[in-house]
């Protein structure tokens, strides 16, 4: 099973956000980069498959500053790794294009990237390079199992339900988070990471069809805030709770 | 003047209410054009006549192969209706399909796309608002042609008008066999607790940490009479069973209190917690939007205050 991962090195949501003064753009200032977590499930994923079935795992990124994403999939496992140095910030045609075009000379039995990007939140660039590379697909996937080069895997639906779907190889998937428990990047790892290929691609996408016009903080109602240290603030709770007859 | 055509969604023999928001989004940026939707499946006239109501047309595409959802086959007669009937707007719902079909139908109708939409101008060209940052930042989005497709969010054109339209048969059907294969349906899974039926939750983020805290929401539940339930990260993270999960993949709840510890908020959890009757959040955060849904927050560490609720709460019962 030759198996290419898509990994995004993303700014962490929970990192301190801010609106660049253009105000088309988040402030690069306080923004914690790391693996897109759903792309931590989509390696982990695709080394287990190797670890069982034999083969080679490729990752690639798209960004000039997507090396440290890139180390670290190797250190997991990966055996080498493409990189994009393309800047795109929400366009996921011009991500997808442009890693059609690279990986172009792969022969690969699967494609997996993770569900969404933790930063943009699209879900769009592993089906659109599904759809320009007319390739069978499935999306928010939570288990995989591979027999006689046929997928069987599961996908999650709404409400607790999932749908089994059999797919044929090659194919593209996108996996939910959870569906696996993505293992810790070991010292080890990261000496043998530093000997594996770092191939970087040169590559212009096209011409954007979107345009960001405005980056702002939405508006929100704000809940009534409880102040205080935290026993006074327990206290507030509990007189809530008393007056509305819950304690 | 547009076109927009709405994409049904349907499943255990029930509309998605998410069909009829995409037709009240369609019906007020239509202009003098139309409102349309298209409905798939093997037996649909009954969701037809239920999307007639809000649409000026609605296309039927009926097929013994259309029974189950299934992307290939999707893309495929919405292109055969595409190369008749031209749209300027297709509208599908930000869904598990939706997420799906939507973007491999954008790349192969060489369209501009949007997902998540959850604002829509036509006053100078098309332009849309999303959120990003799991619902930290708004982002404001022109596409810079039509046709364009967009993926919308559910709960946000609850408002509509009644159209009355016509109910027209297609007449497509599959050109081809889909390589890929529906199996089955797999039932959510049964705990020992069913979250959507208790009056009391607390509820746990990605902020309590690590399992062995989870001892610490049990304890808390424990003195109020309620059940402990989690976000996604943290059943993603196996500190609580999947039939805890909060949220649009999880289960949807109406407590009477529902008390969200360490919770970012993001949009998927929001959705299935937001009709409780009174929620509190606590979190370290100040911009969590969790804030958003809250009737009370406190910014704080949840490990400084549960600890002194847990112990109040004890004093109060002696």
């Amino acid at each position: 099973m030759n198996i290419i991962v898509l990994a995004k090195h993303a700014p962490d949501p929970e990192s301190e956000i801010n609106i660049a003064s253009d105000g088309k753009n988040v402030d690069q200032a306080g923004l914690v980069y790391d693996i897109n977590d759903w792309d931590r499930y989509a390696i982990e994923e695709a080394i287990r498959i190797k670890e069982e079935k034999g083969g080679e795992v490729v990752v690639v990124g798209v960004g000039s500053n997507c090396d440290d994403t890139l180390r670290k999939c190797l250190a997991m496992g990966a055996d080498r790794a493409i990189k994009i140095p393309v800047d795109v910030t929400l366009d996921a045609f011009q991500v997808a294009e442009v890693i059609k075009e690279a990986i172009k000379d792969e022969k690969f039995d699967l494609i997996l990237a993770g569900y969404m990007s933790q930063d943009v939140n699209n879900s769009q660039v592993g089906v659109l390079l599904a759809a320009m590379l007319d390739l069978p697909f499935a999306t928010a996937i939570t288990s995989i199992k591979i027999e006689n080069g046929k997928i069987t895997a599961t996908r999650e639906l709404e409400g607790g339900y999932q749908e089994e779907i059999e797919l044929p190889v090659p194919c593209l998937l996108t996996v939910q988070s959870g569906i696996n428990e993505p293992r810790y990047v070991s010292i080890m790892g990261i000496k043998r990471a530093k000997t594996k290929e770092m191939r970087e691609v040169t590559l212009t996408p096209s011409m954007s069809t979107l345009e960001i016009e405005k980056m702002y903080f939405p508006p929100v109602k704000k809940a009534e805030m409880l102040e205080g240290d935290p026993a006074k603030i327990a206290e507030k709770i509990i007189e809530i709770l008393k007056d509305r007859g819950l304690v | 003047m547009m076109r927009v055509f709405c994409i049904a969604e349907h499943r255990f023999g029930e509309l998605n209410p998410l069909s009829i928001e995409l037709l009240n989004l369609a019906n007020t940026i239509k202009g003098e054009g139309s409102s349309e939707a298209v409905v798939i499946g093997k037996d649909v006239g009954k969701f037809a006549t239920e999307l007639s109501k809000f649409a000026d047309k609605v296309w039927k595409i009926e097929d013994e192969n259309l029974e189950y959802y299934n992307p290939e086959l999707y893309n495929d007669v919405l292109m055969q209706l595409f190369g008749k009937e031209k749209p300027d707007v297709v509208l599908i719902g930000h869904t598990s399909q939706g997420t799906e079909f939507g973007p491999y139908l954008a790349a192969k109708l060489n369209a501009p796309l949007a997902t998540d939409v959850v604002g829509v101008d036509v006053t100078d060209g098309l332009k849309v608002s999303r959120f990003m940052f799991q619902g930290k930042i708004m982002v404001d989005v022109k596409l810079k042609s039509l046709p364009c497709v967009l993926t919308v969010r559910q709960g946000v054109f609850k408002e509509g008008v009644e159209v009355n339209g016509e109910i027209v048969d297609s007449g497509i059907s599959p050109s081809r066999e889909a390589s890929r294969k529906f199996v089955k349906y797999l039932e959510p899974e049964v705990g020992e607790v069913d979250i959507s039926q208790a009056d009391i939750i607390v509820a746990v983020g990605r902020g309590i940490e690590d399992a062995s805290n989870i001892e610490l929401a049990e304890e808390l539940a424990g003195l109020l009479g309620g059940v402990v339930a989690g976000s996604r990260p943290v059943i993603d993270n196996g500190w609580l069973p999947k039939d805890r999960q909060v949220g649009i993949s999880g289960k949807t709840v109406k407590p009477k209190f529902y008390l969200a510890l360490g919770i970012s908020g993001a949009f998927q959890h929001v959705m299935g917690m937001k009709d409780s009757e009174l929620i509190i959040a606590i979190n370290k955060d100040p911009e969590a939007p969790i804030f958003g849904v809250a009737h009370y927050g406190a910014v704080a560490d949840l490990f400084d205050v549960v600890p002194e609720l847990i112990e109040k709460l004890k004093e109060a019962k002696g």
